[in-house]
């Protein structure tokens, strides 16, 4: 195998002047780490929102939420990337589309709504289950009380419905981490790109790359643990969820 | 808005789009489709199995795949497979893998982790009156996986197994970032060529868009007949 | 007398083994020769838009002057093993997979519009220089960019992987322009950049600016610097490091066709006639660098050696 080894890459200087390669792949995990919170949270309240839509006995209400949900799941994110990025300044009058190419950070904008509206599909098919997994009588008990479609919604069905689908949120969160990978291809420079980056550069091909997989591991494995405490911080004793 | 449409050049480039674009996606889906429920389904039955040690290495494999972005995967994969197979085979140089090969062997093994979860769920929901039943007509583990527990498991799962197979057919369009001709690189190629990124990019957009609803559309009305009372 | 005999018999063994083992040493191919002798198949790796060194025509077919090239040095390798067939296959790399793809064998030679220098040297080796160009970048006239300092604080695009990107990253770092670099895949997306106004100029090979700017809807309306990011630099076919049979095949091969008239009609052809898929004519007259390097081939990666008389 003619491939020659340099584990001693990660601390020789990178070529844009910002410090050393670990440096660079450091300022890509940082970029991940942002896009991914704008992109869940972007997620978070558009799903919640849908999700509920779904749930509601109007006819127009639920339609629009299947329609939405099909519209996000059935073009890959990448085709969204591009159609929000290429297409979209296009489509608009010439002077928005011009201020929106020539927005400096429109990568980061572009792939935290891209992502973020991908995923509120997924997060609104998990809200839709965990409020159908909640027993029936909850929302008659509601109604017998006086309470409002939205006070039962807000203060019966909502919060257990969230505290059942906690697991499954996570790993959709996860799935956003990951996900904020496919914005290499509209020039997002995150952890990937880096990698990519920095293997153009010092022609170290696996050394960028094992990197990029540890930093990977890492924040993964610190989101699962740091889930674990949530979970376990709103449990509700007694029932299905505290444990 | 649409004043400048090009139909044209959706219509120009109609060939080379179907036949090398989708094909090479439609190729890759259901062989990598194939290879993954494959491989995924001895996953799940090494973590099954009672032997620590096929457990846990099925187990890191799993939780190694499924943390890691499809992208980095996809990159590693490309550069690494020649020098995999020149270790493998002993051979004096990296084996030359081209690059369809390269994507079916990424999408093969990134998928099987996901298969593999899926077929465990499966497996594990077939009651345990069904093993027990065949080991006490005196069949074999092999026997026992293969005539009774994997058959009924691959029903019960069938929707989500295609379901996932939707996600694999989605997920082919990443092949892009090494610029392998899959339909949306194709679509790519020519929007800048031509410098008709609208066009392209919609068109893409709405086939995928047709696609993925007839299947999932058709998956549904799977569901709704294949279900069954226990 | 059994003792002798024995001796004899294996003596006699033995120079038959070292003879075998003369025979084999004396046919041996080794690396890339040993590859395409056992496979048939040479597998050349070519550019998408590399205008017109390497590029795509209307039916998807590699074309261009480093492609007819390698052509040249295929038909030299297929004479130098005594191939009857030699099946030539065509893999597509971008500037960022060139090199892993020709480190792991997925392709022998890569045909395209890469600069030998030598950082690269450490990594692959490349045979006679085919071109020389310099690092400029292109601009809309609208934009009125005319020298490196009119870039500050603006977008730019380049190529992920080239020598362009490595530059203008550094210059930006040292001389503290505060540019937004956009990496694009391919030479035809940073153009495109310029072309929709999500990048006020592009970093590239000066050849490969020309090439765009003529092929565009309105070359009037774009116009390339004259300041330069580096000096000319020259292009070479990139080839497996370490590996010093194929390459002395292949310089023979450039040698041979750059010292003889059908090098200059091989450059014409591409630089200085019509060339597809629009017929686009380049008219880049050989620069007198250019000549004296077609002259005395060298494939040196310095500079300064391509200096004219």
């Amino acid at each position: 195998m003619n491939y020659h080894w340099n584990w001693r890459v990660f601390w020789e200087p990178a070529p844009n002047g910002t410090g050393n390669y670990l440096d660079m792949l450091l300022s890509g995990l940082v970029l991940t780490i942002e896009t991914a919170i704008c992109a869940w949270i972007i997620a978070l309240v558009t799903g919640a929102v849908v999700g509920v839509l779904r749930t509601l006995p109007s006819k127009t209400a639920s339609g629009f939420g299947f329609a939405y949900v099909e519209f996000f799941r059935n073009m890959p994110l990448l085709v969204q990337l591009f159609l929000w990025f290429f297409v979209l300044p296009e489509l608009v009058p010439h002077s928005w589309g011009l201020w929106l190419k020539q927005l400096p950070n429109a990568p980061f904008y572009t792939a935290a709504i891209g992502i973020g509206l991908f995923m509120s599909a997924r997060v609104a098919e998990q809200t839709r289950s965990g409020i159908g997994a909640l027993p029936r009588g909850q929302k008659l008990a509601a109604t017998a009380l006086g309470l409002t479609t939205a006070q039962t919604y807000r203060y019966v069905l909502l919060p257990m419905a969230f505290r059942i689908i906690l697991p499954p949120l996570t790993s959709e969160f996860l799935s956003t981490i990951k996900n904020t990978s496919v914005a290499i291809t509209i020039g997002l420079v995150e952890l990937t790109a880096e990698a990519r980056a920095m293997q153009e550069f010092s022609f170290q091909v696996f050394e960028a790359f094992t990197a990029a997989t540890v930093l990977y591991l890492m924040v993964n494995i610190v989101v699962v643990i740091a889930m674990r405490f949530v979970e376990r911080g709103v449990a509700i004793p007694g029932y299905i969820t505290g444990k | 808005m649409f004043a400048n449409f090009d139909f044209d050049v959706i219509r120009r480039s109609l060939g080379y789009l179907f036949f090398d674009g989708m094909t090479f996606t439609l190729t890759l889906t259901s062989l990598a489709t194939f290879g993954g429920i494959i491989f995924g389904t001895s996953i799940a039955l090494m973590r099954l199995s009672g032997v620590w040690l096929l457990s846990r290495v099925a187990g890191l494999y799993v939780d190694l795949m499924r943390s890691l972005p499809l992208v980095l995967v996809i990159f590693w994969f490309y550069f690494l497979v020649p020098y995999i197979g020149q270790w493998l085979t002993g051979a004096s140089r990296p084996i030359r893998v081209g690059a369809f090969a390269s994507s079916l062997i990424t999408f093969t093994i990134f998928e099987a982790a996901y298969f593999s979860e899926i077929m465990r769920a499966g497996i594990q929901s077939i009651s345990k009156g069904q093993p027990a039943a065949a080991q006490a007509l005196g069949l074999t583990y092999g026997q026992t996986m293969r005539y009774v527990v994997l058959p009924q498991a691959f029903r019960n799962m069938l929707p989500v197994l295609l379901t996932q197979t939707i996600v694999l057919f989605q997920d082919t369009s990443l092949v892009y970032v090494l610029s392998i001709p899959d339909f949306l690189g194709a679509a790519s190629k020519v929007a800048q060529r031509d410098g008709r990124l609208v066009e392209m990019y919609l068109f893409s957009a709405a086939v995928y868009f047709a696609i993925s609803c007839v299947a999932s559309f058709g998956v549904r009305r799977l569901q709704a007949r294949i279900a069954f009372v226990h | 007398m059994k003792r002798l005999r024995i001796m004899g018999l294996v003596m006699g063994l033995a120079l038959a083994a070292a003879f075998c083992a003369a025979q084999a040493n004396a046919e041996e191919l080794t690396g890339t020769l040993k590859k395409i002798k056992e496979t048939g198949v040479i597998n050349i790796g070519y550019r998408d838009s590399s205008i017109p060194f390497s590029y795509l025509d209307d039916n998807q077919k590699p074309i261009g002057f480093a492609i007819d090239i390698c052509l040249k040095i295929v038909d030299a390798v297929k004479k130098e093993l005594k191939l009857d067939k030699l099946t030539v296959e065509f893999n597509p790399v971008t500037s960022s997979t060139r090199i892993p793809l020709l480190a792991n064998g997925t392709i022998d030679l890569e045909c395209g519009s890469t600069t030998n220098n030598p950082d690269r040297l450490k990594q692959v080796a490349f045979t006679n220089t085919h071109f020389l160009t310099a690092t400029r970048f292109v601009s809309k006239k609208s934009s009125k960019l005319n020298s490196i300092e009119d870039l500050k604080g603006k977008s730019v695009a380049s190529t992920s992987g080239t020598t362009n990107i490595k530059q203008l990253t550094e210059a930006n770092a040292a001389r503290n322009l505060g540019i937004n670099i956009i990496p694009a895949k391919e030479h035809a997306e940073s153009f495109l950049m310029v072309e929709t106004d999500r990048a006020v100029a592009a970093v590239l090979d000066d050849i490969l600016l020309a090439s765009f700017a003529a092929g565009s809807k309105d070359p009037g309306a774009y116009v390339i610097s004259t300041d330069a990011f580096s000096k000319p630099e020259p292009y070479g076919i990139m080839l497996r490091k370490d590996d010093p049979a194929f390459k002395k095949v292949a310089d023979q091969a450039t040698a041979a066709l750059y010292q003889s008239a059908e090098g200059q009609k091989l450059y014409d052809k591409w630089f200085m006639q019509k060339i597809p898929p629009k017929g686009l004519n380049l008219n880049v007259p050989i620069g007198a660098e250019l000549k004296k390097a077609f002259a005395k081939p060298t494939d040196s990666p310095d500079p300064d050696s391509y200096k004219a008389m």
